[in-house]
């Protein structure tokens, strides 16, 4: 991959060795330069040498690479820091909200990082007088982006299911007065699922996200209900309905992985083997004192099952049986722009969590930590040298990502998981960073296996 | 090429010219919750 042009190439082993000595002086080009030819007669001589290729090999190799080259499309100059200063002046628009509709659950989850729905404070619902006023601040501040998307989240959002389907009646009210598009979403445990609101939701919501962690035992363990019996049961055969109402389109069961199940990859499949076609894993985000939290030296073995997955996502979709798996989905060909690369998930910025009482947080990870409070929905975003410090988060204000391959895919980051590791929303998260370099080249290699 | 296959090209310089219309969706939005992933969303501005 050619990181600053965004190019994948499969190559042969001649090629990649070419390319690895060719890398430490070969100067990055902004127009199609030529080898310099001091430096391709080393590279020659230490592939015949060294190496032991042929002379036609060599001279094909050397022939693709100055092709390459040619096509801006290797070795490329890294363009866009210029760029990401204007960025940073630029004005930004809210186009995204985390409604926490209920900051209560009916599942006791070990690892929630909501602390059972309550986030560090009391339970509570939001009234539809409080979605209502988030509803407006969004119309209100969104510019003129037209597609508005609004996350029902919790705690668990189908224990305020009156308000939630409120809501999507006010928001659809607005539409076209405003010329603007809602897209709903649901994040739900499923254990309230029934037939109306799984109509409710194929009608109004363009994709929901079901949690389960995977196999019954490991379910179970972290999902259980508050006196301590396990969940899988009862909601499994509700998300296979409901996934299956949908035809298998636009949701995600989507589990977390702990130090509990460091074969996550079986749990993928398990999830396939249930039937289902989209599904995620997530790691868990956990201080690293929890028992279950993910460390340092479990990353080895993480980084061999992402692999025992891709092989099998390769081997499952041959044989007309494959599944989507979130992580794996790169879309190489109309992926995103690169403005959008470079300013990441937009939390504090285009993206903001709702309390129940109409708080805005910069996501719903700093929901309740008091010195990330940026607002309310009555007053509109108060702290604005909060919310422009979020606007600086990008790969350029980021040490660690300067000259990391994977900079344009992960856009530096989760800015929760780095504040939590490392204390500053500019830091990084090295574990994570580990999987996603990791994710990053198993979705390559898909890709080439697939295309063969 | 006898010895390179090219999956895509130089789909991200290219995105400078017309990308940035802000219209695609949210990464956390989509199903991580816990995690930056702008890499595995798509872009919906269709004349880019």
């Amino acid at each position: 991959m050619d990181v600053n042009s965004g190019a994948v190439h499969v190559v042969d082993d001649v090629v990649y060795d070419a390319i690895a000595l060719l890398k430490e002086d070969m100067p990055e080009t902004d127009k199609p330069a030529g080898i310099p030819e001091e430096l391709e007669k080393r590279v020659r001589n230490q592939l015949a040498d060294e190496y032991g290729y042929g002379s036609q090999d060599i001279e094909d190799a050397m022939s693709d690479i100055q092709e390459l080259i040619g096509r801006e499309e290797l070795f490329t100059r890294d363009v866009y820091q210029n760029y990401v200063i204007d960025f940073k002046k630029r004005k930004t628009v809210v186009k995204a909200l985390c409604l926490h509709i209920a900051h209560d659950c009916n599942l006791a989850c070990r690892y929630c990082f909501a602390e059972e729905g309550e986030y560090h404070g009391r339970r509570a619902l939001m009234s539809f007088e409080v979605g209502k006023k988030a509803l407006d601040f969004l119309i209100a501040n969104s510019g003129s982006r037209r597609h508005l998307e609004v996350d029902f989240f919790g705690g668990e959002p189908l224990m305020n299911w009156e308000v939630v389907k409120q809501l999507v009646e006010y928001g659809r009210s607005q539409e076209e007065a405003h010329d603007k598009k809602f897209r709903f979403t649901l994040t739900t445990n499923g254990v309230l699922l029934n037939d109306e609101i799984m109509e409710f939701c194929n009608r109004e919501m363009s994709n929901v996200v079901l949690s389960l962690d995977g196999r019954r035992e490991i379910n179970d363990k972290m999902r259980p209900f508050r006196k301590g019996a396990g969940s899988y049961d009862l909601i499994v055969p509700k998300f296979q309905k409901f996934a299956e109402s949908r035809g298998q389109m636009n949701y995600y069961v989507r589990g977390t992985f702990t130090r509990n199940n460091l074969d996550f990859a079986s749990d993928v499949l398990h999830f396939a083997d249930l039937g289902f076609k989209q599904m995620s894993i997530e790691p868990v985000v956990a201080s690293p004192e929890e028992p279950y939290a993910i460390q340092p030296e479990d990353i080895p073995q993480i980084l061999r099952e992402y692999d025992r997955l891709a092989v099998e996502y390769i081997k499952r979709k041959k044989e007309g049986r494959g599944f989507n798996f979130f992580h794996f989905m790169i879309d190489l060909n109309q992926g995103p722009c690169v403005a959008k690369r470079l300013a990441g998930c937009g939390s504090g910025t285009e993206y903001l969590a709702v309390t129940p009482w109409g708080d805005l947080y910069p996501c719903h990870q700093f929901v309740g930590q008091e010195e990330f409070l940026l607002g309310n929905v009555d007053e509109g975003i108060t702290n604005t040298e909060l919310r422009d410090q979020f606007k600086l988060v990008n790969v350029y204000a980021k040490e660690k990502c300067r000259d990391c391959f994977a900079r344009f895919y992960c856009s530096g980051g989760c800015a929760a998981n780095a504040f939590h590791y490392d204390g500053s929303i500019t830091g990084a998260y090295d574990i994570g960073c580990e999987m996603q370099k990791k994710r990053i080249e198993c979705s390559i290699m898909i890709k080439a296996a697939l295309a063969e | 090429m006898k010895k390179v296959k090219t999956l895509t090209n130089s789909t991200l310089k290219e995105s400078m010219k017309k990308g940035g219309c802000g219209e695609c969706q949210t990464s956390c939005q989509s199903a991580c919750k816990t995690s930056c992933t702008v890499g595995n969303q798509s872009c919906e501005n269709a004349s880019r």
